[in-house]
């Protein structure tokens, strides 16, 4: 008896894309799914936005700044939320006890990653488009105004909230749904330390040397720069990609050590507490 | 129980050993599968069948020994032989939100199905799905998504089917339709079946092949009528509570 061809080892879209399909299936059949994305983006960006305004019409430093604020949030909920879409997807398949399922078959952790990334993406872009365009009617901020430099900050941040949702993953599949908060609290752990609605230099000397080391302390950095100066920092962005590399080949690493202890453990059918 | 060499067999487990923390859940047990069999592993709770079966899955890793499907060393070779098994188990849901023919449009396209709708047509006809096709999974009677769980298992005509209790908590009509199914399948496509299960009669329908195991130990291994006839009782079932409680019959029937 021998093993086939080895067509079906090569990673695959196809099986990629069903699983993007099995999450958009679940969108469209599930309106408060779909409520609950557009939701708090939208209640955030009015509270900072009206924050926004009250501070400025107070200081003539942040009416010079105006924007900077309804920036940070918006760019802190890609963050927040690009995790979150990668985790509650995962989460959805430990709730709906559908794992074991997945695991056996022949769709590759690589892959269920990957789908789980663009998954991210759809789940977060039925939130913010919205938002977005509800910024520019309320408090006339446009966030696609950043130009070049958003693509630059969206992808940024998107690496850090992946390898952040990949470690949960792991943690996930090795302790079971135990580890649920987790998925739902983890990136507010770094919400100081990434300065999202201050510079790096009100931090403690001590304390900033630990922010540097995250990589959105780069981007939200470097959106004070464009919004306040006017200037793009590039250095910023290259740093951030550098320090997202090692992030995210410190999760992945992560994540296959965590899912060969669960297989070790026997944990990958259990999913329970 | 003649059996096949390691190497022909479609699934190939020796000396499996398997310990969770201080817990010998398997002790090193070996057993071979004929190609186009259909093989029961019967114990009681805590026997060692779920981690036999769940390491022939690839879903967990032993601590000694070696498992063997379709000639790739499983786990860490898994990759190359999933799309040609399968497995169905009440344990293990669909996603309920989902209707029957996105269920089975995902998991066929997992399994890599080159015509994912002409599958499912063809699904639907040999499992009575049509009326059902497009409600969702979660509304259908327990009935009606064991017969689903079983069109998933078959989606991808694997030459391997691993069932865990497949008709646990199913009423004895429903029972005996899935049965029927399971045998006309491993008849057509003379696939090699593993069968986890509690029902004896069951067993003792689908069964070629009994693997009796105890406290993670093969107990016994032997054809189903032969194993009445050295225990010396009318069923299946007796011959179980035999070897479960370790009676004075089944020791020297072992011997």
């Amino acid at each position: 008896m021998s093993v086939q061809a080895p067509a079906h080892v090569a990673l695959s879209a196809r099986r990629m894309f069903a699983m993007v399909l099995r999450h958009w299936y679940l969108l469209k059949s599930s309106w408060p799914r779909v409520f609950d994305l557009m939701y708090w983006p939208a209640v955030q960006m009015l509270m900072w936005g009206f924050l926004q305004i009250y501070v400025a019409q107070n200081s003539g430093f942040f009416a010079r700044a105006a924007g900077t604020f309804i920036a940070a949030v918006m760019l802190w909920d890609i963050l927040f939320r690009g995790q979150l879409g990668f985790s509650i997807s995962f989460l959805e398949e430990m709730y709906a006890r559908n794992m074991g399922n997945l695991m056996m078959s022949p769709l590759r952790p690589v892959e269920f990653v990957a789908a789980l990334m663009i998954i991210s993406v759809i789940r977060l872009s039925i939130g913010m488009v919205p938002v977005s365009l509800l910024a520019i009617w309320f408090f006339g901020f446009n966030l696609w105004g950043l130009g070049l430099a958003l693509p630059v900050f969206f992808l940024n941040l998107f690496l850090t909230s992946w390898a952040v949702a990949i470690v949960v993953a792991g943690l996930l599949l090795r302790n079971g749904l135990g580890a649920e908060s987790l998925a739902w609290g983890i990136m507010f752990m770094v919400l100081p330390l990434t300065c999202v609605y201050y510079p790096v230099a009100v931090l403690p000397d001590w304390l900033q040397a630990f922010a540097w080391m995250l990589p959105p302390t780069y981007v939200f950095e470097g959106m004070r720069a464009l919004i306040i100066d006017r200037v793009f920092r590039a250095d910023l962005m290259l740093q951030s990609f550098a320090l997202n590399a090692v992030l995210m080949a410190a999760a992945v690493a992560g994540f296959l050590t965590l899912l060969k202890s669960a297989r070790r453990e026997g944990t990958l059918l259990q999913g329970g507490d | 129980m003649l059996a096949p060499s390691s190497a022909e067999a479609p699934v190939a487990v020796e000396r499996l050993v398997k310990v969770y923390k201080t817990v010998t859940a398997v002790d090193g047990i070996s057993f071979a599968l004929t190609p186009g069999s259909c093989t029961a592993l019967l114990g009681g709770n805590g026997a060692g069948k779920t981690t036999t079966i769940s390491t022939i899955m690839g879903l967990v890793e032993p601590t000694s020994g070696r498992v063997t499907v379709l000639g790739a060393a499983m786990p860490r070779q898994r990759h190359l032989v999933l799309h040609r098994m399968n497995f169905e188990s009440p344990y293990v849901n669909m996603p309920m939100r989902l209707s029957v023919r996105q269920n089975l449009t995902v998991f066929g396209m997992l399994y890599g199905c080159p015509d994912v709708a002409g599958r499912i047509r063809a699904l639907s006809q040999q499992l009575d799905l049509d009326e059902f096709l497009d409600r969702q999974t979660g509304k259908l009677s327990a009935g009606q998504k064991t017969r689903v769980a079983l069109a998933k298992s078959l989606v991808n005509e694997p030459e391997i089917l691993l069932l865990d209790e497949p008709t646990a908590s199913l009423d004895p009509d429903t029972a005996d339709w899935v049965r029927g199914r399971l045998e006309r399948y491993r008849q057509e496509r003379g696939a090699t079946v593993l069968l986890a299960s509690h029902n004896m009669s069951e067993v003792e329908r689908l069964c070629d092949r009994v693997i009796m195991l105890k406290a993670g130990r093969i107990e016994d291994d032997d054809t189903p009528a032969r194993l009445i006839d050295r225990y010396g009782r009318s069923n299946l079932e007796e011959v179980f509570l035999d070897i479960a409680r370790g009676t004075g019959e089944a020791r020297e029937a072992a011997q």
